[in-house]
């Protein structure tokens, strides 16, 4: 693996010797990366990489996701999905998480990380359901204890820190995974609960995807700062940067960071370098502020591409098992497609049901009115 | 048989219910060692240890949503706000997360916290330290807002909050702390968390009013009776779920009311329970709502504070007006 050294710059009066100042700590944010776009390796590969099975099972969580993305920009476009996140060229990072995480740890997403969630047992039905309009789309028949996605940028940041302070208050060796995108680290949410985890020492992975853009505003408009991962040393706990399109290096990277916080209990965050190779959203249209060029540029960095290639290249896949595992795929998700279209809406007293865990009699009277309200369509 | 204060009764039912469930958490700024500002956590720490009474860095948003993943872990957190006037930032995690997580999971995760805070008026406190924007809260769907006024109702009140399955925010009326001392029974047992209290029956007028209001408007109501007046007192108590069938039943008896509160007139509580009184009891009244309240005002320092805060002799002028009311 591919380890370049990045030394934060100090300011001029931290690296200057003078009779009145001394250098009283340094720090080092480490980049990880183990092929390059080609899928040629750039350095040692951990074992996964000689592994066909796990390579496939890697492949595959990539592939559906991208498949999944595809179909539903498709329904929103014809008018069967409700806006809907893309998460097109950001796939290694969620199948890296889901790949690593155990299934009794607990992943606080936020949106466009459909890979974890996939891999976690979240079905894709339920995520359609959920754009689609429709709250049971966020309860989740397998990760019973997942988040469902979080919407305002970096709340859910507060919630792992809670949810790993149960672990731990209960002694369990489990992990709280957390990610955010770019723009998220800009706000408080996210200082205040690196600092929390870093001062109580609290099992929780924190995940930024730095896919380079928070809508139209790119990274270098959020922050000042070299990397993002440098923003955990402030809070006293590591972090690091890793090729977000390389998904062995990120499966690497979560599985060493997973054991090690289970381990310590230390927390830890791993800045994952992608590209958003779609529009923020359904309803967005990114060619109002970035150049097309910009993105035609970024894409020999695909993440499929890249283990495609390595694979190819190892003797461990042909055609025939990508036209295959594509069969496979797009009918996986026609059967998730095709459910999602045939459930049916909630009843309207549905918005009542699940407020308290019993009803107060104060809205028994807006319950009874709400029953005969009649949908739009 | 146990005779406390109000914070003292706070304290005593954290005590309980920490003893009692050790899911149970306290957490927030300065609520370990020192006991909380106000000691309402006061030997707490000693008594159950860092990791269940734990002082937290100066991070109220993450108090906030940090209860939010301990209670959807099963844990029953008790998160600490040292004054309202800092509690504006949990706000985004209440109301867009404590407030939905069970109706936007269908039921899958829930959210068994409190948030508790002291607040309101009257002890000649620094700015941002006085302020009663209890109805902030009573605005969101989801949640209970619940205010003691009392110490046995601050006791009972507090339990019920602790053991509901559902996010409370449980606001103290920091100005009736110490004002006076109650035997209780402290049984365990708790209170209803949907019921106003009748705190004294009378036939001619009724007072509605919660919080420390509660305090002066008992004054006034004794004052009141002097003069052959017999009004009776409702603590509201529970502002969300609000129980209006009490308030009705009382206005159909009085045929006149006046609300008291002590946060701004607009948008207040007052306003929905006048609001409810017209919906379904119109018929009842024979004089106007009047409502006593704090001024459409920033809350003054507190070298103005007594001519911001509604007092009993308001009280007793609203009450008679209304009275006077053909």
């Amino acid at each position: 693996m591919a380890v370049h050294k990045t030394t934060i710059k100090l300011t001029k009066a931290h690296r200057i010797r003078s009779d009145t100042s001394e250098s009283v700590a340094r720090f080092e944010i480490h980049y990880h990366r183990c092929l390059n776009a080609e899928g040629l390796p750039v350095y040692s590969l951990s074992e996964v990489a000689s592994d066909p099975e796990r390579l496939a099972r890697l492949y595959r969580a990539m592939m559906l996701t991208r498949l999944f993305d595809t179909k539903a920009v498709a329904l929103q476009r014809t008018g069967q999905l409700g806006t809907y996140a893309s998460s097109m060229g950001q796939e290694a990072i969620g199948t890296a998480i889901g790949t690593a995480m155990r299934p009794d740890d607990v992943l606080l997403p936020t949106y466009r990380e459909y890979a974890a969630q996939f891999l976690r047992g979240v079905s894709m039905t339920e995520i359609l359901l959920y754009w689609g309009g429709d709250e049971r789309g966020m309860n989740y028949q397998q990760s019973r204890e997942d988040f469902p996605i979080s919407v305002p940028v970096a709340s859910q940041t507060a919630h792992a820190v809670g949810v790993a302070y149960a672990f731990k208050y209960r002694k369990q060796p489990r992990v709280a995974v957390c990610i955010l995108g770019d723009g998220g680290t800009s706000k408080g949410d996210f200082y205040e609960s690196l600092n929390i985890a870093g001062v109580w020492k609290l099992p929780v992975l924190f995940v930024v995807n730095n896919n380079r853009w928070a809508i139209s505003v790119a990274r270098e408009q959020q922050t000042a700062a070299t990397t993002l991962a440098q923003k955990a040393i402030a809070a006293g706990i590591r972090g690091e940067q890793v090729d977000g399109n390389d998904v062995i290096a990120l499966y690497d990277r979560m599985r060493l960071a997973l054991a090690r916080i289970r381990d310590t209990h230390e927390p830890m965050l791993i800045e994952a370098l992608t590209y958003r190779m779609c529009d923020h959203t359904t309803a967005d249209d990114a060619s109002r502020y970035r150049p097309d060029e910009e993105v035609e540029a970024q894409r020999v960095y695909d993440p499929m591409h890249r283990l495609k290639r390595y694979m190819l290249n190892n003797g461990y896949w042909d055609e025939h098992k990508e036209q295959q595992l594509n069969k496979a795929c797009i009918d996986e998700i026609e059967a998730a497609v095709k459910a999602y279209l045939e459930t049916p809406p909630q009843s309207p007293q549905s918005m009542f049901d699940y407020l308290y865990e019993d009803l107060p009699d104060a809205l028994k009277v807006q319950r009874a009115h709400a029953a005969g309200r009649k949908r739009d369509d | 048989m146990t005779e406390v204060n109000l914070v003292e009764a706070v304290n005593l039912a954290l005590a309980q219910e920490m003893a009692a469930d050790d899911d149970v958490l306290v957490m927030g700024e300065d609520v370990g060692i020192n006991g909380g500002v106000f000691r309402a956590t006061i030997n707490l720490q000693k008594q159950f240890g860092t990791t269940r009474v734990v002082d937290t860095p100066l991070s109220e948003a993450v108090i906030g949503g940090m209860a939010i993943g301990m209670a959807a872990q099963g844990m029953k957190p008790v998160a600490e706000i040292q004054f309202m006037g800092f509690i504006y930032p949990t706000i985004d995690q209440i109301l867009n997360h404590a407030s939905r997580l069970r109706n936007r999971t269908r039921g899958r995760l829930s959210c068994p916290m409190v948030l508790r805070a002291p607040f309101g008026g009257g002890i000649h406190a620094p700015e941002h330290h006085s302020e009663s924007t209890e109805a902030m809260f009573a605005h969101i769907p989801g949640i209970r807002v619940v205010i003691p006024s009392s110490p046995a109702r601050a006791y009972g009140l507090l339990l019920a909050a602790i053991r509901d399955p559902d996010p409370v925010v449980f606001l103290e009326p920091k100005r009736i702390y110490r004002i006076a001392k109650q035997e209780i029974e402290a049984s365990g047992e708790a209170l209803p968390l949907d019921t106003c209290f009748v705190l004294r029956e009378g036939s001619d007028i009724t007072l509605i009013t919660w919080g420390a209001m509660t305090h002066d408007t008992l004054q006034a109501a004794d004052a009141l009776t002097e003069e052959g007046i017999h009004a009776e007192v409702i603590d509201v108590a529970t502002l969300k779920p609000l129980d209006m069938t009490t308030i009705l039943e009382s206005v159909a008896k009085t045929g006149r009311c006046v609300i008291v509160h002590e946060a701004a007139r607009s948008g207040g509580v007052g306003a929905e329970i006048a609001a409810g009184i017209g919906e379904k009891g119109l018929l009842h009244l024979l004089a106007p709502v009047e409502r006593v309240t704090g001024y459409d005002t920033v809350m003054p320092l507190y070298r103005l504070e007594q001519c911001y805060m509604p007092d009993k002799q308001q009280i007793i002028e609203a009450t008679k007006k209304t009275l006077e009311f053909v």
